[in-house]
């Protein structure tokens, strides 16, 4: 009784298991199989370098260039934008700032990972498009503040938080023997951290920027409701007139496509583009993960073996 | 010549006095040992000379440290004291750089730049160290890379590159195998040539073999200091002959 | 004689830069946060009234109610399906499973694929196989299920981690007694890695609160309370779009993004404060 029990359960616990891989298959599945025979109809380097978009048109033509360059573009502002104060606030968090400062601090940053990126959007409309355009208006003759700088600022606000925790946990998790190290050799406090501190925290830090970047490729609303959205090819010194980028191409167009048209299939195929990318980045923060874990093997590894050897000698 | 003379240390972390009371003259050029059971308050005594414990919060300290007759914790840069005072670590902790940026990094830190004496101050303090020619054609490779024995002579050579005048060593080879034990002892009959040096060790053979003087302590108190040989031979404490003969610790 | 020590004790200049920047950088960040937050709150708390709580939504009211009702119709939905996934794989992995196996390490990476898989590719896939292939249309039920994949990998990976925190002298000391497998996971495991397993179901809730590119074209936008599985619903992050987007009502919209501030929020104390609660039972 308790036997067959045991066994029914773990059975339930295994094909409960099987869901995730079963839900990954089901989204490759669907989504490729909807959207690489139409990427293939339009031709793939038509579409991948295409640079007209225009799915209505009488001659309908489908390039995902200008949206493509609009992810880029935008994801690479918010990156410089937000990579440098988010790690430097990182390692203030980690290690310069007062402990009362230190939780107030925390518990914001964590807030601020929960606020929805609507919440967001809503705010760059309301603050950052008119400023941008009060500021930047008449100089570039600009239509409106919806503009990649819009959205890129907007998505470094966004990224802050993932960059932050991820950042900080890595460095607060270097040996603080490499700081004893440093200031016994007559370094300063401040000397310390950035010299030592944070280098031998590089591949954590640079884990926490690719995961930002994959957070802002991948954010739609927010982006959406800031950047123009015009799929027009751009340049990159045109950061002061709006794009669109993969994600907004899929949640605008989406509202009036025709279900079984080429011009759905290719919204699919965008989403498609976008899982690819999305996929590369993962696999690049994993394998920086791995480095780090296989270092971490290697020295455990070699600590064991001295240990064994002090063992030995004594 | 007295190189560096402690006068009544009394030190607390809150409310528990881990010295009690201890003085005495570390004579320059020599090797200083200080053995004793742990939790005496040797490695309390060796991190408050050059102000590592300044890291502790809650620790306290009254007496006085005189480094060529200046009180430590006076008025003065710490940071510079640390570099007069170098210190190498129970487990070797070589920074997660190159072997050169390791030994290059405290020189750099008190402001040499030219690539010219970089390269010569390296090469010197490996030669001191006695690894100048186990890493002479890896310079570049990281420090990780280097066994446990090698790594902790870098550590030797790390402080040995800013050019203190005195080196504390914090049971330098506890975490080492018996080889690499016994060329860190080689090295130090070496090293007090130029430097003065005082070495904590949980090891009464080690400290027989290399030190010139040797401090016992117990539960924070200095009990016995002098002669490494009279106190080995003929202890004038009680105590310190039960250490030594292996009757507690 | 002045001695080398005392020569230099003030701060270097490239340490004053250092210093500098670190404190601004936290400041900028603090800054963002307390702006965006106390701007939508300052704007919004004027405009919450009455009738934005009532009962039905019409356009002279801008009632955010149904939206309310529907949010928690698709949280609670959403976790009876992803929850009981979500904690049994973990189980299978940490107490069933071999570390290290073949099956383990292909969950582990599909789960990362899933985590890092952007919301709209959600949407896309939940339009595509759940509305459009099973012909549910847009309805509460095709956007829970395709929220419930959303989140799914949140909640393996916070069970997974509270399990794995389990010492093993407790399976140890069950094993010893006789008790079974079963019996060790569900009256010794499960009762121990409780607040642990609840913090991730509420930073699941929190995401399936805010969350809106997966849901726009899953659930349509009908502002009713749903009155079964296959209505079409309209929740409250989807109701700040609207509000946002049309620019009609710029005041509710306001008043709107103040409530959802609210909730997150409060959702997220909630989960810090069980956090902190597993942390000191440990």
């Amino acid at each position: 009784m308790t036997r067959a029990k045991e066994k029914i359960m773990r059975g339930v616990f295994f094909i409960a298991a099987l869901a995730s891989i079963l839900a990954v298959a089901l989204i490759c599945v669907f989504l490729f199989a909807q959207g690489l025979p139409p990427m293939l109809r339009i031709g793939l380097l038509d579409f991948l370098t295409g640079d007209r978009w225009r799915p209505t048109a009488a001659e309908p033509s489908f390039g995902i260039l200008p949206m493509i360059l609009g992810s880029v573009y935008i994801t690479g502002g918010a990156i410089v934008l937000g990579v440098p104060i988010g790690i430097l606030t990182a390692i203030f968090m980690a290690k310069m700032c007062p402990s009362p400062v230190y939780r107030f601090l925390k518990p914001a940053i964590s807030l601020m990972a929960g606020v929805p990126s609507v919440i967001y959007g809503f705010f760059g409309m309301m603050v950052l498009v008119p400023v941008i355009f009060e500021t930047f208006g008449a100089r570039f003759d600009m239509m409106s503040g919806n503009t990649m700088l819009a959205a890129s600022i907007l998505l470094a606000i966004m990224i802050l938080p993932t960059v932050i925790s991820i950042a900080e946990t890595s460095i607060r998790a270097v040996p603080q023997e490499l700081y004893e190290g440093a200031v016994a050799l007559g370094a300063s406090h401040e000397r310390a951290v950035f010299k030592v501190m944070v280098p031998a925290a590089r591949s954590g830090v640079l884990a926490a920027v690719v995961l930002g970047i994959g957070r802002a490729i991948g954010e739609t609303m927010a982006v959406r409701m800031v950047a123009g959205n015009q799929p027009v090819f751009r340049m990159p010194h045109e950061f002061f007139s709006g794009a669109r980028t993969l994600t907004s191409n899929i949640i605008i167009e989406m509202g009036y496509v025709e279900r079984d048209s080429l011009h759905f299939g290719a919204l699919v195929a965008t989403g498609v583009v976008l899982f690819v990318f999305i996929l590369g980045i993962n696999l690049l923060f994993s394998v920086l993960n791995q480095d780090r874990d296989k270092k971490r093997t290697k020295k455990a590894v070699a600590a064991a073996m001295e240990a064994a050897a002090e063992k030995a000698g004594q | 010549m007295v190189k560096y003379k402690l006068e009544n240390i009394d030190l607390w972390y809150r409310d528990f006095q881990a010295l009690k009371n201890v003085s005495m003259d570390i004579k320059a050029n020599q090797i200083t040992a200080y053995i004793g059971p742990s939790g005496c308050g040797k490695s309390t005594l060796i991190k408050s000379m050059n102000r590592m414990n300044d890291l502790i919060e809650g620790c306290r300290i009254t007496g006085k440290f005189l480094l060529d007759g200046e009180d430590i914790y006076g008025n003065i840069d710490v940071n510079l004291l640390r570099k007069k005072v170098g210190m190498v670590f129970q487990k070797p902790n070589p920074f997660p750089m190159s072997i050169y940026d390791n030994i290059a990094f405290g020189p750099r830190t008190h402001g040499i730049k030219s690539r010219y004496k970089l390269d010569y101050i390296v090469e010197k303090a490996l030669q001191d160290a006695a690894i100048w020619d186990e890493t002479k054609d890896r310079l570049k490779k990281s420090a990780l890379s280097l066994s446990g024995g090698q790594q902790q002579r870098l550590c030797i050579a790390r402080a040995l590159a800013v050019e203190p005048d005195v080196l504390l060593m914090d049971e330098p080879t506890s975490a080492l195998d018996p080889i690499s034990t016994a060329k860190i002892e080689d090295l130090m009959s070496e090293l007090r040539k130029k430097y003065t040096v005082v070495i904590v060790t949980h090891n009464m053979q080690q400290a027989t073999r290399i030190s010139d003087y040797t401090a016992f302590f117990l539960l924070g108190e200095m009990v016995e200091f002098g002669n490494t040989e009279k106190i080995f031979s003929m202890p004038k404490d009680k105590r310190t002959e039960d250490y030594i003969t292996g009757r507690f610790g | 004689m002045k001695s080398i020590l005392t020569f230099a004790k003030r701060k270097k200049p490239g340490d004053w830069a250092r210093f500098l920047l670190v404190w601004a950088a936290g400041l900028i960040t603090v800054a963002v946060l307390l702006y965006l937050v106390g701007f939508i709150m300052l704007k919004g708390i004027p405009h919450i009234k009455p009738s934005l709580f009532a009962f039905t939504y019409t356009p002279e009211n801008q009632s955010l109610f149904p939206a309310l009702v529907t949010t928690v119709l698709m949280v609670g939905l959403t976790l009876v399906i992803s929850v009981p996934f979500g904690v049994f794989t973990a189980i299978y992995l940490v107490e069933y499973a071999s570390r290290g196996s073949r099956l383990v390490r292909i969950i582990q990476t599909t789960t990362e694929t899933l985590a890092g898989i952007p919301s709209i590719v959600y949407g896309l896939f939940g339009y595509i196989f759940f509305c459009d292939r099973l012909g549910w249309g847009k309805s509460i039920l095709a956007g829970c299920f395709t929220l419930a994949i959303m989140v799914l990998p949140l909640i393996i990976r916070t069970t997974e981690e509270s399990l794995k925190s389990i010492p093993d002298a407790y399976r140890e000391g069950s094993f010893g007694l006789g008790a079974g497998r079963l019996r060790t996971v569900f009256r010794v495991i499960l009762p121990s890695a409780t607040p642990g397993i609840f913090a991730g179901v509420i930073l699941s809730v929190g995401r399936i609160v805010g969350e809106t590119a997966a849901l726009l074209y899953t659930i349509g936008s009908v502002i009713k309370i749903p009155e079964s599985l296959f209505s079409q619903g309209r929740t409250l992050a989807l109701h700040v779009f609207s509000l946002a987007n049309d620019g009609l009502y710029t005041n509710q919209a306001y008043a709107t993004a103040v409530v959802l501030l609210a909730v997150v929020f409060a959702i997220n104390l909630l989960a810090a404060r069980i956090e902190r609660k597993f942390i000191n039972k440990l």
